[in-house]
């Protein structure tokens, strides 16, 4: 009986996060599968025919559209990367006995509503508003000027909406290092440069692959940015999807296009992950 | 000991053979099982057939208000800004007849309203909603066509007959309103920013004009550009082919990869023209007239010389909704001159009671002010009562006939803004 309960209690403990992701993830993901490759119409009804087609629609219409949510994605994370790791480590390193109160200000923005942020951004940065306004009048930058609807503003959008997200694991990664690692280096005559080199930047390293994982992936699939802050040839796959269903109601293309941009991020996390090793990585996410 | 030059047969066959073992079989049956299920998950078509003649239709009614009741309540969905906020049409309503109306400002887009409602009709459930105001677009003709809308009984809406303008009678989206009737009306033309744009658009050109490179905002939506694209090129957009939107498409892409879009807006427009972020832009008639008259700005409305598209939001019950005699009884309600003028004062939109236009020229007569200034500029202005030039120069949006045509519309110009 106690063999029986023992063999029984790991399937128990997985019990709860099974049943959650079966309900949130597989059933979705295999509807959404099951869509992309049925042919109709609203009106008369999809009917699952294998049908393909809907993939290379998707692609051969779309493919800019997906490379350019990547690229964005990209120049957005490594933007975060330039911006997040200086505060972390400074929040780390020299936030001495404040560092919660500066974690909290960190995060303060973010408890405002995702879209307004980014609406508010639209304010800042409006043609003739409080940011170029007066640039444009004292001369500095031409009459046409404008930052808004052109791609700086949607990756500039992106990098900021999700910037705590590489902040948090970069921070966790560099206040776990322990203080008399660093006083090695330092009796083994290694300079501060040298000791962030070779000590600080390798331990710190899974905080960084977390938060690139945290922020590349939203990012590249937000719409938000791209619709709020975008112009013309700013368009993201997440337009596409969002118009495919709600306007075009085009399931099956809408869901091809869900469905290869879901393989192509987990391609991507797949073969960045094996460059990097992933065991501290998990370490680190789960603290 | 076989010849090691000649190898083994079985083992030749082991290596460039697959051996199907237990695994295998299960995950065969495995693939099988999932490609069922994936099969399984077809959705299912909902499509009915229009009523053919007028005594199927007249059948139809029948059938559905036999035995109908007054519940004393009605859910009513509409758009913001599409009402005072007090209410006064409302509260005068209860008043009358002692319906209670919860009014809610929940439809925000047509489209994502209709995705938003569409599963729920589709499984023959509640909206929450008895009456709701749809624009005449490609959403409404699938509403149409997928019967969700009750067909009305003209008998309950005698103020219909008596005072709506008769080209409201027979809109090409839905011609005898069957399932609809007229809310407002408005038309998309072009709006400017006097402080940049110093000569005004009298042509659709402007839209494509080099000068204004990047201050110009076209909107989002397929058919109201689609609109545009055909009146530059002379092209009456109402009985278009599709060769004509793809000339259209061809003109569009040529405006967009010239720079000069800056941006496919949807009904968020106003601000960056009032801002300046945008010079001149595709527009709503009504959103031009209450940003100036709740922000103070001087924004312009024009109709173009080539014309414009008038577009109506209409009045419908869902299928499934609760109390349709307390919802049929509001919208006749809405018909009499008085209650149309005091809306029309409010939202600045075209009224389809032409009636309203002396009462509100007589309130004006009895007000002072500001106040008598605001309702004689609505009572004069041909944005709420078209004089019959200007309604000679509207055109309605070309209405798509079956889903295979509106895929076709589609995919034609929704490339151009998601871009």
């Amino acid at each position: 009986m106690r063999r029986l309960r023992a063999a029984l209690t790991p399937y128990a403990l997985i019990f709860p996060g099974g049943v959650w992701l079966a309900i949130f993830f597989v059933v979705p993901t295999v509807v959404m599968l099951s869509l992309s490759l049925q042919s109709g119409n609203v009106a008369d009804g999809f009917v699952f025919t294998w049908n393909w087609q809907s993939y290379v629609d998707g692609l051969t219409n779309y493919h800019d559209q997906i490379i350019r949510s990547l690229v964005y994605g990209l120049a957005a994370t490594l933007i975060q990367i330039v911006i997040g790791f200086p505060v972390a480590y400074w929040i780390a390193f020299k936030g001495g006995r404040h560092k919660s109160v500066y974690l909290f200000l960190l995060l303060l923005p973010f408890l405002v509503s995702f879209v307004l942020r980014t609406i508010s951004w639209q304010f800042l940065l409006s043609d003739n508003g409080m940011l170029l306004g007066p640039l444009k009048n004292i001369g500095l930058l031409p009459g046409d000027f404008r930052v808004l609807a052109t791609p700086f503003a949607v990756i500039g959008g992106l990098a900021y909406n999700f910037l705590p997200f590489m902040v948090l694991p970069i921070y966790v990664a560099l206040e776990r290092i322990d203080p008399r690692v660093l006083e090695a280096a330092n009796d083994l005559y290694a300079g501060k440069f040298q000791t962030f080199l070779r000590v600080v930047l390798p331990l710190s390293l899974p905080g960084v692959f977390a938060g690139v994982l945290m922020t590349f992936v939203p990012a590249s699939s937000d719409y938000v940015n791209a619709s709020v802050l975008g112009g013309t040839n700013t368009t993201m796959i997440g337009n596409v999807i969002q118009n495919q269903y709600l306007v075009t109601q085009d399931y099956p293309t809408a869901s091809a296009l869900s469905f290869t941009l879901m393989a192509l991020l987990l391609v991507g996390i797949f073969a960045y992950a094996k460059a990097l090793g992933t065991e501290d990585v998990l370490e680190v996410a789960a603290r | 000991m076989s010849n090691p030059s000649t190898p083994d047969p079985a083992f030749l066959r082991g290596l460039t053979q697959r051996r199907l073992g237990r695994r295998d079989a299960f995950r065969v049956a495995g693939l099988s099982a999932a490609g069922l299920a994936l099969a399984a998950c077809g959705v299912q078509g909902k499509g009915v057939a229009r009523p053919t003649s007028s005594a199927q239709a007249q059948s139809e009614v029948e059938k559905y208000w036999a035995g109908k009741v007054k519940n004393g309540h009605v859910d009513f969905a509409n758009w913001p800004l599409y009402m005072d906020p007090e209410h006064p049409e409302l509260k005068k309503f209860t008043e009358q007849t002692g319906i209670t109306v919860t009014y809610k400002e929940v439809i925000q887009e047509t489209t994502s309203w209709f995705a938003k409602i569409q599963p729920q009709l589709a499984a023959g459930q509640s909206i929450d909603y008895d009456l709701m105001v749809v624009t005449n677009s490609i959403q409404l003709t699938q509403l149409i066509k997928l019967g969700y809308l009750v067909p009305l009984d003209h008998e309950r809406l005698p103020n219909f007959a008596k005072n709506v303008g008769e080209r409201y009678k027979n809109e090409s989206f839905d011609p005898g309103n069957v399932f609809t009737v007229p809310y407002a009306s408005g038309m998309t033309g072009i709006a400017y920013n006097p402080k940049y744009v110093t000569t005004p658009p009298t042509s659709y050109s402007a839209l494509w004009d080099p000068k204004y490179k990047g201050k110009v905002g076209m909107m989002a939506d397929s058919q109201e550009i689609a609109n545009f694209g055909m009146f530059v090129l002379g092209i009456d957009p109402e009985k278009s082919t599709p060769a004509d939107w793809e000339k259209a498409a061809d003109k569009l892409r040529q405006q967009r990869d010239s720079g000069i879009v800056r941006k496919y807006y949807d009904q968020s427009y106003i601000d960056p023209l009032a801002k300046g972020d945008i010079w001149l832009c595709q527009a709503w008639s009504g959103d031009v007239f209450q940003k100036n008259l709740s922000d103070g700005t001087d924004l312009k409305f024009v109709i173009p010389e080539e014309g414009a598209t008038i577009w109506t939001d209409n009045f419908m019950i869902p299928k499934s909704a609760a109390n349709p005699v307390d919802a049929i009884t509001l919208i006749d309600f809405f018909y009499q001159p008085p209650i149309a003028a005091s809306l029309a004062e409010y939202i600045n939109y075209v009224t389809p009671v032409p009636a309203a236009q002396e009462i509100i020229r007589s309130n004006a007569a009895k007000a002072t002010g500001e106040d008598k200034k605001t309702l004689e500029m609505i009572a004069d202005s041909p944005l709420v009562f078209p004089s019959p030039e200007v309604y000679a120069k509207l055109r309605t949006y070309r209405t798509l006939a079956d889903s295979a045509e509106q895929k076709k519309f589609e995919s034609i110009f929704q490339p151009i803004t998601t871009s």
